[in-house]
C-alpha cells in the first residue's frame, strides 16, 4: 500500500484506502474516487503541481496534499 | 409565484445546455443573496401553464462539501419539481446524487443526457429496466442536438414524489451497483483521436506550447469581434447621438455644468475619448469601449469552459497559482483582465474562497495592465526600443508573482487545493454560449454599467471642482522627490482614474527622459485601478477589503517605484 503520488504516469493501481474525515472521503467517493476502482495517473505537472488521475474513463485533476491521502495497492505495470 | 421546476445534476454533463432547450430569452443570471454564487433563471410554458426553470451549479450529492453546493440545496429546497440531469456515461457516479433527491420526497423526472456520447463510447442502458428500478419516468436526451427533449417536456407531468427509506453511504453504493449490474452493458470502444488530444493538452510539455497558442488565438478572436462591434455598431450609433449631445451642449453653455455632463470641447467638437463629460465619456467608456469587448471576451470564455478546455487550462496553471494563494482558474482573471479589468475582477468569483478572490483582485489591480493601456505603453515606448516595454511587462509580471507570494503568506483564510473534474471534449453548443453569453453581458448592464456611471460622475464633479487639482497639488512633492518625476505627471496619474490609457498618452508631452517615463509607467499601471474596475472591486469584495487591497496598491506602487528610481535615474 502506498500513496498515489508514488505512481509513475502511466501505472496504474486499485484503491485501498482514503485517509481523512468522513467529510472529505464522501467528497471524493461521490466524484468517483472510492475505494475498490483502478486508478491511472495521466500526468503529473512539476513544481508540486497537480496530478491527473483516470479512473473508469473520467479524469480528475487531484492537488498534490489530496493525491498524497489516497492509497493505493501495488501498481500495475502493463498500460 | 410561478411554480418552480429546478434542474439537478453532476457538474459538466450538459445541464445548461438542457436549461436552454427548455427556457426562451427570458433568462437571467441570479446571484444568490450575500454569497458570490450564481445560478441561471428561466422561464417555459407547458399546456398552456407557466413554469420557473432554475439552474443552480452542478452537485455531486446533497451534502454540501462547498458554498456552491449549500446553494444548490436550499435553491432545492423550494422546489415544486426536479429534473434530475443523469450522465449516462458515467452512470454509477450520478446515481448516487438521484438516490439522494429521491429522498426528498418532491416529484421527480430524469433525464439521462449524453446518451450518444455514451453510445459511441459502447455503454448500453436499459432504460426500462432503470425507470422500472428507479419507479420514476426515465428519458434518454441529447441536449446538443435536442434528440429526446420533446419527449422529456412531454412526460414532466408523469413525475413521481417516492416516499423511500433514507440509505446511508454505504447501503447507496450497495444499490448503485445493484442496478448498475441489472442495466448497464459497458464494451469499452476507444476514441483514439480524443484521447491523444485529452492527454496532449494537459501534459505539461504539450500542454503548455498549446495553452500559449489557444490564449493567443483567443485574444486575436476577442480584438477581431470587438474592434467589428466598434466599427459597425457602436461608432455608428454614437455617431448619431454626437448631433444631439452638440445640442445640448450649446444649450447649457460654458460653466460648471457643462463641465461636468459635456466637458471639454476639443476644438469645438466632442471628443468622445479627451471630453471628459458625464453624458460624453462617461457614456463612450463604458458602451462604446468597454462593453464590446465585453460581449466578445464572455463569448470565447463560453466557448472554452464548454468545450472543457478550461478545467485543462486550471491544471496546468494550478502550480503557480496556488503558491500565490489561489488555484489554477486564478488564471480566468488574468486572461479576461489583459482585455478589460472589468470583466477580469468579476470573473474572481470563479475562485471559492473570500482570501482566493482578495488575492485575485488586488493582484489584478496591480499587474494586469488592460488591452488599451498596453496599447498606449507599446505606442509611447515603441520608439525608444523594445528593451523598454520589456522592462514595463517584465516588472509586473516579476510584481504578479512576488506579490502574490508575500499576500498567500499574510491574507487570513483559506486557499484549498485544486480538486476538478476534466470533463472530456465536446464540441461547444452555440445556443447555450450565445445565452450564457447574453446573460452575462444583461448583468454587466444591470449591475455593473449603473455604478461605472455613478463613478465617472463623482470623478467628474472632484475634477470639476478643482479637488482633484488640490490633490495634485499636495502629491506633487511625492512626485518630484520620491520618483523623480515632474510634478505634471501627478496630473496624468489622476486621470488614470478615468482612462488608463489616455494618462499613459498625457506622460509623453512632459518631456521626461525615458527612464523617468518608464517609472511614470509602472506606476500608473499599479498604483489604482480604473474607476470602472474600482466600482466592480467595491461590488465584489465589499468596501473594507477594497479599501485594503487599494492601500495595498498604493504602497506597492511607493515602494516600486522608489526602487525604479534608483535603478534607472
Amino acid at each position: 500500500m502506498e500513496s498515489l503520488t508514488n505512481l509513475q504516469n502511466g501505472e496504474k493501481g486499485k484503491i485501498v484506502k482514503l485517509e481523512g474525515g468522513y467529510t472529505f472521503r464522501l467528497k471524493l467517493r461521490v466524484m468517483g474516487i472510492r475505494e475498490g476502482k483502478v486508478v491511472k495517473v495521466i500526468t503529473t505537472q512539476p513544481f508540486y503541481g497537480p496530478i491527473v488521475v483516470e479512473i473508469a474513463g473520467r479524469q480528475t485533476t487531484l492537488g498534490r496534499g489530496i493525491a498524497e491521502r489516497i492509497l493505493v495497492g501495488k501498481p500495475q505495470k502493463n498500460k | 409565484m410561478l411554480p418552480k421546476i429546478i434542474l439537478m445534476g453532476n457538474p459538466n454533463i450538459g445541464k445548461s445546455a438542457i436549461f436552454s432547450r427548455l427556457t426562451g430569452a427570458n433568462v437571467v443570471i441570479s446571484n444568490y443573496p450575500g454569497t458570490t454564487v450564481d445560478f441561471t433563471k428561466g422561464k417555459m410554458r407547458l399546456e398552456g401553464e407557466r413554469f420557473e426553470i432554475i439552474d443552480p451549479p452542478g452537485v455531486y450529492s446533497l451534502r454540501p462539501f462547498s458554498k456552491a453546493e449549500e446553494i444548490a440545496v436550499k435553491i432545492l429546497r423550494k422546489g415544486d419539481l426536479i429534473i434530475n440531469i443523469v450522465d449516462a456515461t458515467n452512470l454509477e457516479r450520478s446515481l448516487f446524487l438521484t438516490l439522494d433527491l429521491l429522498e426528498k420526497g418532491k416529484p421527480i423526472i430524469i433525464a439521462l443526457n449524453l446518451w450518444d456520447e455514451a453510445k459511441h463510447t459502447g455503454i448500453e442502458i436499459d432504460v426500462k429496466k432503470i425507470e422500472e428500478l428507479l419507479k420514476v419516468p426515465v428519458v434518454p436526451t441529447v441536449a446538443i442536438t435536442g434528440e429526446g427533449i420533446k419527449k422529456l417536456v412531454s412526460r414532466i407531468k408523469e413525475a413521481k414524489s417516492l416516499k423511500i427509506r433514507h440509505l446511508n453511504e454505504k447501503e447507496k453504493w450497495a444499490k448503485i451497483g445493484e442496478i448498475i449490474k441489472k442495466v448497464q452493458k459497458v464494451k469499452h470502444r476507444h476514441h483514439a483521436l480524443r484521447e491523444r488530444l485529452a492527454e496532449a493538452t494537459v501534459k505539461p510539455a504539450t500542454g503548455i506550447p498549446i495553452a500559449l497558442i489557444i490564449i493567443a488565438l483567443s485574444f486575436w478572436v476577442v480584438r477581431f469581434i470587438g474592434e467589428n462591434l466598434i466599427g459597425y455598431i457602436f461608432e455608428p450609433l454614437f455617431g448619431f447621438y454626437s448631433s444631439l449631445i452638440m445640442k445640448v451642449s450649446n444649450w447649457l453653455g460654458p460653466g460648471f455644468l457643462h463641465n461636468v455632463f459635456i466637458g471639454k470641447l476639443i476644438e469645438g467638437e466632442i471628443d468622445y475619448v479627451e471630453s471628459m463629460g458625464i453624458l460624453t465619456t462617461g457614456l463612450f467608456v463604458p458602451f462604446g469601449m468597454v462593453l464590446p469587448y465585453i460581449i466578445a471576451f464572455y463569448l470565447i470564455l463560453g466557448i472554452l469552459e464548454d468545450s472543457g478546455y478550461l478545467p485543462r487550462l486550471a491544471t496546468l496553471t494550478d502550480n503557480i497559482f496556488h503558491k500565490l494563494g489561489m488555484h489554477g482558474y486564478g488564471i480566468v482573471p488574468v486572461f479576461l483582465g489583459l482585455g478589460c479589468n472589468v470583466p477580469g475582477a468579476l470573473s474572481s468569483r470563479i475562485l471559492e474562497t473570500r482570501k482566493q478572490r482578495f488575492i485575485s483582485a488586488t493582484l489584478l489591480g496591480i499587474a494586469v495592465p488592460c488591452m488599451a493601456q498596453i496599447a498606449m505603453i507599446f505606442g509611447i515606448l515603441g520608439s525608444y526600443g523594445l528593451s523598454y516595454i520589456f522592462i514595463v511587462f517584465g516588472t509586473l509580471f516579476i510584481l504578479y508573482i512576488v506579490a502574490g507570494f508575500i499576500l498567500n503568506k499574510f491574507v487570513k483564510g483559506e486557499s484549498p487545493e485544486i480538486f476538478l473534474e476534466i470533463p472530456p471534449y465536446r464540441k461547444p453548443f452555440l445556443k447555450t454560449v450565445l445565452k450564457k453569453t447574453w446573460m452575462r453581458v444583461r448583468w454587466f448592464l444591470t449591475e455593473a454599467i449603473p455604478w461605472l456611471f455613478l463613478g465617472v460622475l463623482l470623478v467628474n464633479i472632484l475634477y470639476a471642482i478643482g479637488f482633484l487639482e488640490w490633490i495634485g497639488n499636495i502629491f506633487a512633492p511625492l512626485m518630484e522627490g520620491w520618483f523623480g518625476l515632474p510634478k505634471e505627471a501627478t496630473t496624468a496619474l489622476l486621470i488614470g482614474f478615468l482612462r488608463k490609457d489616455l494618462a499613459v498618452g498625457m506622460l509623453l508631452p512632459l518631456g521626461m527622459t525615458i527612464g523617468q517615463l518608464v517609472i511614470a509607467v509602472i506606476i500608473l499601471a499599479i498604483y489604482f485601478p480604473c474607476v470602472a474596475t474600482f466600482v466592480v472591486l467595491i461590488k465584489e469584495l465589499g468596501i473594507k477589503d477594497t479599501i485594503k487591497s487599494t492601500l495595498i496598491m498604493l504602497a506597492i506602487a511607493l515602494i516600486v517605484g522608489g526602487i525604479m528610481r534608483l535603478i534607472l535615474i
